[in-house]
């Protein structure tokens, strides 16, 4: 599935947030989102998710969701939100359980997510003997296991340390070097978003517009830690935030 | 603790230090009790209380339990439901008793309604405020993931406030056993309340201290099984 935004402005309270946006996410591809702090990127996917109506503009969904797609748009939150009374496949079947499908099935789903994250020995664990990056793994698994059209991510790695991030963008390259999917990835993080992206949209501080979108055309799997070309273009990317990001932040301090 | 509260007890009425007459021997407590079980009196006293107990704290405890998630939930139940219970909380239940009489009969109907009615109030106000407390991420993540309202229900509201709930079902049930035996003291044939009472009015301090030890255990053992109940159901905290 495609997902096409044109002209999205949204407003909260008489304040513009997010300023005519006309963006495209295709099928099977990574969109990284970056930008200052309080500049929409949250507010532009909660609108992508459906969770708000922009107050202008279109968002379109094109093609049909995956066959066995059980809810097309998935988010991946920062913090996780597992049931703590839950095991790691308890909370994999959670959202599998809705849906009328046999014991069989969903233990075949489960399975699969697992072994796909590299969780299968850790099934019976409970999210309280996990650490950050393996609980963030779990959500993944959770979030692959209703084969969503378009994972949903809001800066799915900021809460953990930075070994754990890379280890989890590695992950993250694998699976979908394994099988693509689509996403739209917010991040602060411009190696992040450099290393994950197919493209790269940079936001203007609030109100968000967009001031450029960075197209990288290597390979997720032929893009490693240090490579000069994607230094280069996270130098660019933030040469384009740097002011941006000043900016936003004298304004955060006078307000 | 206990022991040597009762062994001090013992030695100082054998001693006749203490007055038989202000403090019975707790081995004649003992013999009492030993009586009360062999005439089969025991139960028959111990048998309704426990009816009354169960019936109207099921009852109280249940309805509790739904309002309390209704009005953590719903803005508007809670506007309308929450000045009703605090006005509700503080009232002496037993002070209602005349009122259930003439509404739900002298017989069991009335003891059920005084013990629901009892144990109703703490356990809504402990089951919102749980609810109150449950992770709104984890609500979101359900909604994010098209989650039927049940299932949010059962699967995330309830499990996340039942330590809650639990902690509430301990207070709920101790006062529904202050009720159990007022109701039975202001009238009732059978019931540790009623039997209590009819010692007492005799002056027969051995039968009133059974009495009140089976009270006692009561406690003990209700307060044990909820021990019990959070160990098994909040295993995931440990
Ligand atoms: N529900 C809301 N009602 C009113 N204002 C809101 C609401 N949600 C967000 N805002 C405002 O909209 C602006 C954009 O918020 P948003 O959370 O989308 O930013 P963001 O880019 O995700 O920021 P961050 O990088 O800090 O996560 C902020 O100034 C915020 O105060
Ligand atoms: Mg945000």
């Amino acid at each position: 599935m495609e997902i096409r935004l044109s002209g999205i402005t949204h407003v909260y309270n008489g304040a513009e947030v997010l300023s005519d946006i006309t963006l495209d996410v295709p099928s099977g591809r990574i969109v990284c989102i970056v930008g200052p702090s309080g500049c929409g990127k949250s507010t532009l996917l909660r609108l992508i998710g459906g969770l708000e109506r922009p107050t202008q503009g279109e968002i379109l969904q094109m093609g049909a969701s995956p066959p066995g797609c059980l809810n097309p748009l998935t988010y991946i939150f920062q913090d996780f939100a597992l049931l703590p009374w839950r095991t790691v496949a308890g909370n994999i079947s959670l959202v599998l359980e809705d849906h009328g499908l046999g014991k069989a099935e969903m233990n075949a789903i489960a399975e699969n997510v697992l072994a796909r994250t590299k969780l299968s020995d850790f099934r019976n664990a409970l999210p309280k003997q996990l650490s950050g990056g393996m609980k963030q793994r779990v959500a993944i698994a959770r979030a692959l296991a209703v084969n969503p059209a378009v994972m949903l991510m809001d800066e799915p790695l900021s809460s953990l340390d930075a070994q754990t991030r890379e280890l989890l963008v590695d992950d993250l390259i694998d699976l979908w070097t394994r099988t693509p999917f689509t996403a739209v990835y917010v991040t602060h993080n411009l190696a992040e978003a450099v290393r994950l992206g197919h493209s790269v949209v940079v936001l203007s501080r609030r109100p968000g517009w967009i001031r450029e979108i960075v197209h990288l055309d290597k390979p997720l799997g032929d893009r490693h830690l240090g490579d000069p070309e994607l230094d280069r273009q996270q130098q660019h990317l933030w040469s384009l935030m740097r002011d941006e990001a000043r900016a936003a932040d004298a304004e955060l301090a006078h307000v | 603790m206990f022991a040597v509260l009762i062994a001090l007890a013992e030695i100082g009425t054998q001693s006749g230090f203490i007055s038989p007459l202000s403090f019975p021997k707790p081995s004649d407590v003992l013999v009492t009790f030993g009586e009360l079980y062999d005439s089969g009196r025991l139960w028959r006293h111990l048998g309704p209380s426990l009816t009354r107990l169960l019936i109207g704290s099921v009852i109280g405890v249940s309805t509790g339990v739904a309002l309390g998630v209704l009005i953590g939930l719903f803005a508007y139940v809670r506007a309308g439901f929450v000045p009703l219970v605090a006005a509700l909380f503080p009232i002496p239940k037993i002070a209602l008793l005349p009122l259930f009489v003439i509404w739900f009969g002298i017989d069991e109907g009335s003891k059920y309604a005084l013990i629901a009615l009892g144990t109703f109030t703490p356990t809504v106000v402990a089951t919102y405020g749980a609810v109150d407390n449950v992770d709104r991420t984890l609500i979101r993540m359900g909604q994010s993931f098209g989650l039927s309202w049940q299932s949010i229900v059962r699967k995330i509201v309830l499990p996340g406030a039942m330590p809650g709930i639990l902690s509430g079902l301990r207070i709920s049930l101790a006062i529904g056993i202050i009720l159990l035996v007022a109701a039975e003291m202001l009238g009732a044939e059978y019931g540790v309340g009623a039997y209590i009472l009819e010692a007492g009015s005799l002056y027969d301090l051995e039968r009133l201290f059974a009495g009140v030890v089976i009270l006692s255990v009561l406690g003990v053992l209700v307060s044990f099984a909820i021990g019990l109940l959070e160990r098994r159901v909040l295993r995931w905290r440990i």
